[in-house]
């Protein structure tokens, strides 16, 4: 084929750094920057957004990002983004948050951040540990998962139940949109990708709370590689953790 | 703006805030504070600005953090509880170099303690009371008019140095009604245009970063010297403290705060009496008003510390003037505790008659 007749049908997303990221192999934090990435391009935000990065493997999204960013302390970042957005009305506003900071330390300020309907967007990373850490049992470690703070397997009857962000927050009245999503097939990381886009214009066109939770991987932490650590989110995470969009206020 | 008003210092700590252009007011309900967030949550709507009643001590200081970042002027306010709860932010504020104002109108502790008046937080604000080994400003008011000159001023520290500050004041000063003269608010013409803060306009060459963490060999020290750097500056250039009757004064009675104005009132009881005694009043804690201390103990005098505590600004003044003799009488906060000017009068005719 000519090269005159070759057309591009991808490329690194404008909002993306050209640059390698310290992810390890197998981790989906990579694809989910790149998802994000293409919604900021979608709606050509890039030279507006207002990053706001959390404690934790995705703190160095600074680095990957084109955009100007603050580094929240551990599951403080909707908070820190509410005082953003107060400042920049008009500017859109996200948070990326892992399990960890999200649904542990930080279940206060996400829950009144959702339920004030703060106008901005949260992508929650969810991978059933804390990465940067060592792997040890988060809010989201599955039933009988072992981690190193769980060498046993969780048990519920003592460290209680992962608990279901997505629906949690979709049963507040701030909330505009709220779903889960995978990045596991190509098919779903398209799912995933429409999911992220909606919940930027949710913000940007609505001026209302978005909430995605992204099931993800820690071959690492599961001491599983990439194949392997993919094939569980099919296996094990999705049966506990439905994905689908559980609120749109729009639809 | 120019009427002689009567209020609360805690009134005069909000009028002197919005006044100094802030707009951004982050807050959580605790006595004896909350008629700051009572007065900013009416008076903010009609400026423009926002208030928040968060859902935590945390959050609010975690929304300043925000705030600041995108440059703005903002505030919290809480008392001794909450300013504990509020360690954490604080100590990111002043790793990621936010300006920004948190109000502490002290009540005594530890604990729940009670709702009085208390110095007790002294070490907590002066020493940094997060981790990681920092400073902030800290500005001691004695007089609700001091509540608003000083909150302003605050404000201007706070932003010439891209360090936090702090107004350290107790119940006494928040909750006591005395006449105000609530002058407009001029800003220094040296205050730095805030070019670090984010606008939200960051490209792939250009980015604004807020942040604290640097992994990189020898980058933490770096930001910590540089730190450092500005502390020291500050002790150089902003220090503050007040004499009074300091020029013939044989003991130097010393305190901050409430606790100032009832040795104030001490030390006029003395020198009707005819002791030769001053008071030596701290405005500024941190920096700490080292020299002036040298300057009153160059001939021999003695320092006489008063705090309500057990015993914690003393520890500075020790450090400033080691060949001085610095004694210390103190009231273990709680109610009942406040000490009377004839109680500290005892003190200093105690002092005085000794040798």
């Amino acid at each position: 084929m000519k090269t005159e007749e070759m057309k591009q049908v991808f490329a690194r997303p404008q909002a993306l750094n050209p640059v390698q990221t310290h992810f390890c192999p197998g981790c989906q934090h990579g694809v989910i920057h790149r998802l994000v990435a293409q919604a900021m391009d979608a709606f050509d935000i890039q030279g507006q957004t207002i990053g706001v990065a959390s404690v934790g493997c995705s703190v160095f999204l600074y680095g990957y990002f084109g955009i100007d960013v603050i580094e929240a302390p551990h599951g403080r970042a909707p908070a820190v983004a509410t005082g953003a957005k107060r400042v920049h009305p008009r500017r859109p506003v996200f948070t990326y948050q892992g399990d960890g900071d999200l649904a542990a330390i930080g279940t206060s300020e996400i829950l009144h951040t959702a339920n004030r309907g703060e106008p901005i967007t949260v992508i929650f990373v969810n991978n059933t540990t804390y990465g940067m850490t060592g792997g040890q049992m988060a809010p989201t470690t599955l039933p009988s998962q072992k981690t190193s703070t769980s060498p046993y397997g969780r048990d519920e009857s003592k460290d209680g139940y992962p608990i279901k962000m997505t629906e949690i927050l979709a049963g507040l009245e701030g909330t505009a949109y709220a779903a889960r999503v995978a990045v596991d097939t190509p098919q779903r990381v398209i799912q995933a990708g429409k999911a992220i886009k909606k919940a930027f214009q949710t913000q940007v066109e609505d001026n209302r709370f978005a909430f995605v939770e992204v099931l993800s991987t820690c071959p690492t932490n599961w001491g599983m590689n990439p194949l392997e650590a993919n094939a569980r989110v099919a296996e094990e995470m999705i049966p506990y953790f439905p994905l689908g969009v559980f609120k749109d206020v729009s639809a | 703006m120019t009427k002689r008003l009567f209020v609360k210092g805690n009134e005069a700590v909000a009028m002197g805030a919005l006044e100094a252009g802030c707009r951004y007011y982050f807050g959580y309900p605790i006595t004896p504070q909350s008629d700051i967030p009572e007065y900013i949550s009416r008076e903010m709507p009609a400026l423009g600005g926002e208030f928040i009643q968060a859902e935590s001590e945390i959050a609010s200081i975690n929304m300043l953090l925000g705030a600041s970042a995108c440059g703005a002027r903002a505030m919290t306010s809480s008392s001794s509880p909450g300013i504990s709860l509020k360690q954490e932010g604080i100590s990111y504020m002043a790793g990621s170099e936010c300006p920004g104002l948190i109000v502490n109108i002290s009540r005594s502790g530890p604990g729940l303690g009670g709702i009085d008046a208390s110095q007790a937080d002294y070490f907590q604000a002066t020493k940094g009371g997060g981790h990681g080994g920092y400073h902030i400003i800290v500005l001691a008011p004695a007089s609700v008019q001091e509540m608003y000159d000083l909150t302003m001023h605050a404000f201007d520290l706070s932003d010439r140095y891209r360090v936090p500050a702090m107004i350290l004041a107790d119940a006494v000063i928040g909750q006591m009604k005395e006449a105000l003269d609530p002058h407009p608010y001029k800003a220094p013409a040296d205050l730095p245009p805030k070019d670090w803060a984010l606008t939200g306009s960051g490209t792939r060459e250009v980015n604004k970063v807020v942040k604290s963490l640097y992994l990189g060999v020898g980058e933490l020290e770096q930001h910590n010297l540089k730190l450092h750097r500005k502390y020291a500056q500050m002790q150089e250039q902003e220090v503050r403290c007040e004499g009074y009757e300091l020029e013939d004064a044989q003991l130097v009675v010393t305190a901050y705060g409430s606790t100032a104005r009832i040795a104030h009132t001490a030390v006029r009881i003395a020198r009707r009496e005819g002791y030769k005694v001053g008071l030596l009043r701290p405005i500024t804690l941190f920096p700490f008003p080292k020299q002036a201390y040298r300057d009153h103990t160059a001939n021999g005098q003695k320092v006489l510390c008063v705090e309500l505590n057990t015993g914690q600004m003393v520890d500075d003044v020790r450090l400033a003037v080691p060949q001085a003799e610095v004694d210390f009488y103190g009231r273990a906060p709680g109610a009942g505790s406040l000490p009377t000017p004839e109680e500290i009068f005892a003190q200093i005719r105690l002092h005085c008659e000794v040798h």
